[in-house]
C-alpha cells in the first residue's frame, strides 16, 4: 500500500504525463520529499523558499484541504489519497 | 481562438452583471481535448470582492472531481473585472495555471447599471495565460455548436 497522489494537468511534465503518482511518508512534508525524488522539480512547484504551501496550490488529504489540518505537517498513511490542485483565482 | 456558442457567452456576461460590483467567476467545462466549451458552471466568488476572486477550496475540489469523472477539462476559465478593463492582471498571470484554458475575461465597468446608460456595454476578450506569457485571441460566437450539422435540407432515405 502507498498512498495516492493526484497530480494536476500543470505538474504533469514532472510526472511523466501521469495523473496519479505514488507515494509514502508518515506527513506531507515528507510524501512531498519521497514524490521529489522521484518525480525532481515537483517540491519546487508545492513549496515556497520559506517551506510553505504555495498559495498557488490546493493540497487535499481525503478530500480535506491541508490549510485546515496542520498544512504540511498534516499526518498521512497509506491507503490515503492526496489531491494536489491549482488554485483558481485572480484580481 | 475562442469558439463559443451564444447561449454560454449571454450566461457568463449575465453573471458577471448580477455579482457586480463585485467580480464574478467560473467555467466553462468541455470533454477532454475538444476545446469545446460546452458546460456551463457559475462559481461562487469565495473571496466576495470587487477586486479578487478565488473559488472556494472545498468547490474546487468537487467540480474537479465532477470533470474527471465525465473526462472534462475546464475549456474556458471566466472571471470579469468590475472597474478596469478585460485583460489579466498580475494577479491573474500569477495564478493562472491551466495552459489549456481560455482565460475569458469580461469588464463590467461601463455596463447599464453602472452608467446609468441606456446602450450599455460589456467588455469580453479571452487570452492564453502559458508561463506568464498573456496572448489574446479572437472570439467567435456561433449561434449553436450544432449549426454545422444542421442541414438546410434533409434527405430520408
Amino acid at each position: 500500500m502507498a498512498i495516492e497522489v493526484r497530480i494536476p494537468t500543470i505538474l504533469r511534465t514532472h510526472t511523466g504525463g501521469n495523473k496519479t503518482v505514488e507515494g509514502s511518508g508518515a506527513t506531507l512534508s515528507a510524501l512531498v520529499d519521497d514524490l521529489d525524488s522521484k518525480h525532481p522539480g515537483l517540491k519546487n512547484r508545492l513549496v515556497t523558499e520559506e517551506g510553505t504551501l504555495h498559495r498557488f496550490v490546493n493540497v487535499y488529504v481525503n478530500d480535506e484541504d491541508v490549510r485546515f489540518t496542520g498544512a504540511l505537517d498534516t499526518a498521512v498513511k497509506d491507503g490515503d489519497s492526496v489531491t494536489i490542485l491549482p488554485a483558481v483565482a485572480g484580481g | 481562438m475562442l469558439r463559443i456558442d451564444r447561449a454560454t457567452y449571454d450566461a457568463i456576461v449575465g453573471h458577471a452583471r448580477d455579482d457586480h460590483p463585485d467580480e464574478a467567476c467560473g467555467v466553462v467545462a468541455g470533454p477532454e481535448g475538444s476545446d469545446r466549451p460546452e458546460r456551463f458552471l457559475p462559481m461562487l466568488n469565495a473571496a466576495r470582492s470587487p477586486t479578487f476572486y478565488e473559488f472556494d477550496s472545498g468547490d474546487l475540489l468537487r467540480l474537479y472531481r465532477e470533470m474527471d469523472d465525465r473526462d472534462e477539462e475546464p475549456v474556458v476559465i471566466y472571471h470579469s473585472h468590475t472597474a478596469t478593463e478585460a485583460y489579466p492582471s498580475r494577479t491573474d498571470i500569477s495564478y493562472a495555471s491551466e495552459p489549456n484554458a481560455h482565460y475569458v475575461l469580461v469588464s463590467t465597468r461601463e455596463h447599464g447599471e453602472r452608467t446609468g446608460l441606456a446602450g450599455d456595454d460589456v467588455e469580453f476578450r479571452s487570452f492564453r495565460i502559458v508561463d506568464g506569457e498573456v496572448t489574446e485571441e479572437e472570439v467567435d460566437v456561433v449561434e449553436s455548436y450544432l449549426f454545422g450539422h444542421s442541414p438546410t435540407t434533409v434527405v430520408y432515405e
